[in-house]
């Protein structure tokens, strides 16, 4: 197991130099002068003089990046243009917010993606026609329009979940749970109908498994065979899928935190896009790709440990 | 049920038409409704974008005091914004920037995805692994983030974003494009092109993306539903032009903060851009559906017959010594709401402590047969006819439940592929204990010692040490002699074995036949043992059932049988067996194949390919008839068989 996660964290530094040398490119593609074109025509030759020196704009870009990973590497992500805070400060603080809403994002999207697919797959008929019609719309409807129809239907013209706001879980549980049901559901749509789809397959491929009309035969019960050997079989490929849907969430988060109104890092996203603060947004980028990678690797050990052809391997 | 000989008469033409590509996907698309009205609404779409300045009824920008925040009126159809300005105008200007910035994603993704996907998959080797191992990263990008950053440092538009965004998104369709490729490079006629000296451009243009352009195009349309998404989104945050410039996802932010005090707002521009990502949702699935249809199109045609008249077994003709009977037994399947007989009329018995074998082609009916045993037919099969008698008990007709209580503990069954007849998420030892629990009561640990003792009667050396191990990690054989483990938890009395050894060596095969003839001598278990290889009828079996299209058409003792076969289909399948045939003389073959159900005569099946057949053969009703004593055959002219007592017409 820990080779495994050694392995998967190896493979994973390619991902986070491209991520980060990509958005550190940005900055040197920009025409002009970034400090200038970030502090805008206003501002003085003095000013801009000084943040070309805090964002070390007068090294080689190449010396620029190395000094920004030694220091990344010692949890130092520089400073924000604007408000002058450490950036990992700003995140540290946002982090909670998503964090939630991606763990209850990913709780629905397997708890109700995964019945439904058995249901659709068991049942077929009209289920299974529904599904595909819902998964329709959980894939082609963009998740902004979605949390939008959610707060104007039940937030506004019905008011039974808050339009907007994020109480902490600390502080009331209850209510933390209440402001991100609307959120949750339009973080989960695309997910759930990508697990659902992926789990009817798998069930209705599993069940016509030679061990399956085996198992029947030696006169085990049908729910048994379902709940015991299909579930467990039929569950291995969905896994894979609940992953893309909670990174589908992480990126429906940017979206859906601004609509509900959220302090998350999607919040922090879109105000430091606007703000062109790119020491913050790099630091973003990183934090997002870290987020990514760990729901890569809890995929792969949830994988090896219902798969043991991958475990022993 | 069809063989796989029938599975090859549609062979695949050498080379694919032209019409491939897109056009046949335009014609497919013709036969969807939802696709069709799909297509026609983004057609409307993009119409009126570009004649948003002669359609519009008045500027989508100019300020009107006076009549804020109206509903729909007969100035202004879809009512007004907050400024005044016309709702419908500032949708129809609005429809060109959300279009063009799904455009420009669009055009990056295809410009970069179609050819990176194109040489990976038809270049290979160490280019594939370099491009494949680039684009597994690039999948793992969070898109968003590094579009943002994009919007921050090339910003005043969404143009910079929409391309990065199109450029990561590549990724995914390279991935697919090379799938796609791989397997068009492994075809005849890309073959026959590389052999005719075709330049690889030439190859690639002509022959591999004609084939791949409808993955393309259904990939495209889904990817412009989420591009879409994310311009109107990032619109919508804020990133867009600055107002007034009329977008879509900026009247939607702009309906977002009036909801309490205008909700109608919302309407306008939320369905605008509901409905326009839902087309292009709609019509990628309508050409995913055409593409799947196209590419398995010309395949299996699954042949129909009427719902045959169900038949009833004889009564009269019944031996009580038998263990098992079965008579007159017709099963059919039900495909495309007609019922397609593929056993007609079988009769055979099996005593204990007897291993009786079922032979015959694929496609005979024996594997359907001996599932109909059990109750374990798939779900579109039916018994439609006759009856199985089992130790005085009927069968047809049996629900679920009494066929449970008699699965494992009276009739076990062994599949043909040990390696796939075991849950490959448990152990074995887990997997047997299950299966003696089902049928003994007792403790966990009663059940593991059991299981160990079943294992060692099956052969295995290390009983403890297989338990613990995971199917995956041993042997077919050993695996055959596990599944036959479980077989015996339940001490059934008949076995039913398809092709135990089909999938196995040769030096396997003879010791898990050993291993069945040991239980029937030992444990006075009868085998119904289903092959098709004449070798294991004759080193195990003591009586043999011929089938053949549906029909049983010989059932004799084993010696009887190989030394005087009653049925012209036995005694060419004798021939053929290259176990049996002379050395130095060509193998002698039953010439054409097993028809389909669809094409059985009604008459004897196997007249078609008979050597000894007669002009009535095909018509008259054959019957399972005992020629001599304890040989039953179903040629009508058997006669001719019998050494001694030919009479030639």
């Amino acid at each position: 197991m820990l080779s495994l996660i050694a392995r998967r964290l190896i493979t994973a530094l390619p991902l986070l130099f491209v991520v980060t040398a990509t958005m550190f490119l940005f900055t040197a593609l920009i025409p002009g002068d970034p400090a200038r074109i970030i502090l805008g025509e206003a501002a003085t030759p003095a000013a801009v003089e000084q943040l070309r020196e805090q964002m070390g704009l007068d090294k080689p870009l190449l010396v620029q990046y190395v000094d920004w990973v030694i220091r990344a590497v010692q949890l130092d992500l520089g400073q924000s243009i604007y408000s002058g805070q450490p950036v990992t400060s700003i995140l540290n603080e946002r982090l909670p917010v998503t964090l939630s809403l991606i763990l209850l994002s990913t709780i629905v999207i397997t708890i109700v993606g995964m019945s439904l697919g058995m249901v659709s797959a068991l049942r077929g008929g009209w289920v299974g026609r529904a599904l595909d019609a819902v998964s329709l719309l959980g894939i082609a409807l963009p998740s902004f329009w979605i949390a939008v129809i959610l707060v104007a239907t039940l937030a506004v013209a019905v008011p039974i979940f808050p339009a907007t706001g994020y109480t902490a879980f600390e502080r009331s549980p209850g209510l933390w749970l209440l402001g991100l049901v609307l959120p949750v559901i339009a973080l989960s749509l695309v997910g759930v109908t990508v697990v659902a789809k992926q789990m009817r397959d798998s069930v209705l491929d599993v069940m016509q498994k030679d061990y399956v009309r085996v198992l029947r035969a030696s006169g085990i019960a049908p729910h048994r065979i379902l709940f015991k050997h299909v579930l467990r079989n039929a569950s291995i490929p969905t896994v894979t899928m609940i992953g893309l849907g909670a990174i589908a969430s992480l990126t429906g988060s940017v979206f859906v935190e601004n609509v509900f109104v959220l302090p998350g890092l999607g919040f922090v996203a879109v105000s430091a896009t606007l703000k062109k603060d790119l020491p913050l947004l790099l630091g973003l980028g990183l934090y997002f790709t870290l987020i990514v990678i760990l729901v890569n690797l809890i995929v792969d050990i949830v994988y090896s440990i219902l798969n043991p052809k991958v475990r022993l391997a | 049920m069809t063989g796989p000989e029938t599975r090859t008469i549609a062979r695949r033409p050498l080379r694919p038409t032209r019409m491939l590509g897109p056009m046949r996907l335009v014609r497919g698309l013709l036969r969807k409704p939802l696709g069709i009205v799909a297509a026609v609404y983004l057609i409307v779409v993009i119409a009126l974008a570009a004649l948003a300045p002669l359609v519009a009824p008045a500027s989508p920008t100019k300020p009107d005091l006076r009549s804020t925040l109206q509903g729909p009126s007969a100035a202004h159809w879809l009512g007004t914004d907050a400024l005044g300005q016309d709702v419908l105008s500032r949708l129809l200007y609005g429809a060109g920037d959300t279009l063009i910035g799904v455009l420009q994603a669009l055009l990056v993704w295809l410009l970069i995805g179609v050819p990176v996907g194109i040489i990976a998959g038809y270049i290979g080797g160490m280019t594939d692994r370099v491009i494949t191992r680039a684009i597994d990263v690039v999948l793992a990008v969070p898109t968003l983030i590094v579009t943002l950053a994009a919007l921050a440092v090339f910003g005043s538009s969404l143009a910079a974003g929409m391309i990065v965004f199109g450029i990561l998104g590549a990724a995914n369709l390279a991935r697919i494009v090379r799938a796609s490729v791989l397997i068009v490079r492994e075809e005849l006629y890309v073959d026959a092109a590389r052999i005719m000296g075709l330049s690889t451009s030439q190859i690639l243009w002509r022959h591999v993306l004609p084939r791949t352009v409808g993955v393309i195009i259904v990939q495209a349309a889904l990817f412009a539903a989420i591009a879409l998404g994310v311009q109107t989104g990032l619109a919508f945050l804020g990133f867009g032009p600055p107002p007034p410039a009329p977008t879509w996802g900026g009247m939607v932010a702009e309906a977002t903060t009036l909801l309490q005090r205008h909700p109608w707002l919302l309407v306008p521009s939320g369905a605008a851009v509901g409905l326009t990502a839902l087309a292009l949702g709609l019509l990628g699935d309508a050409l995913r559906d055409v593409d799947a249809e196209r590419r398995s199109a010309g395949g299996e045609r699954v042949p129909r017959r009427a719902e045959p008249a169900v038949a009833t077994a004889d009564a009269s003709d019944r031996d009580d010594e038998m263990m098992l009977q079965v008579r007159e037994l017709t099963i059919g399947f039900r495909i495309d709401g007609e019922w397609v007989t593929v056993v007609e009329r079988a009769s055979f018995d099996i005593a204990a402590s007897e291993i009786v074998g079922l032979v015959g082609e694929s496609g005979s009916g024996k594997t359907v047969t001996a599932l109909a045993l059990l109750g374990l037919l798939p779900p579109s099969g039916r018994i439609l006819g006759g009856s199985i008698r089992f130790r005085g008990r009927e069968l047809v007709g049996l629900d679920e439940r009494g066929f449970r209580t008699l699965r494992g503990n009276e009739i076990a069954m062994i599949s043909q592929e040990p390696m796939v007849a075991l849950d490959p998420s448990f152990t074995i030892g887990a997997q047997l204990s299950a299966v003696v629990r089902t049928h003994e009561r007792g403790t966990r640990r009663a059940a593991k010692r059991r299981a160990l003792e079943l294992l060692t009667e099956v052969g295995l050396p290390d009983p403890a040490g297989i338990a613990k191990l995971h199917p995956h990690q041993i042997s077919g054989g050993m695996a055959q002699r596990v599944v036959i483990a479980c077989a015996l938890a339940g001490r059934p009395s008949l076995l039913i074995a398809d092709e135990p050894t089909t999938a196995l060596d040769v030096t396997i095969q003879a010791g898990i036949l050993d291993l069945l003839d040991r239980l029937r001598r030992d444990n006075g278990m009868a085998v119904l043992l289903v092959t098709h290889n004449w070798g294991v009828v004759a080193d195990v079996c003591q009586r043999a059932v011929v089938m053949y299209a549906g029909h049983v058409v010989e059932r004799a003792e084993v010696v009887d049988m190989f030394t005087n076969a009653l049925h012209p289909y036995t005694l060419g399948l004798l021939r053929s067996n290259p176990h049996l045939a002379m050395r130095g003389e060509p193998l002698p073959t039953i010439g054409g194949m097993v028809p389909a159900p669809s094409d059985w005569p009604p008459g004897c099946h196997f007249a078609a390919r008979c050597p000894m057949a007669r002009p009535d053969c095909a018509d008259r009703a054959v019957v399972l008839r005992e020629l001599l004593p304890e040989r039953h055959t179903a040629c009508h002219y058997a006669e001719d068989l019998v050494p001694g007592k030919q009479v030639r017409a």
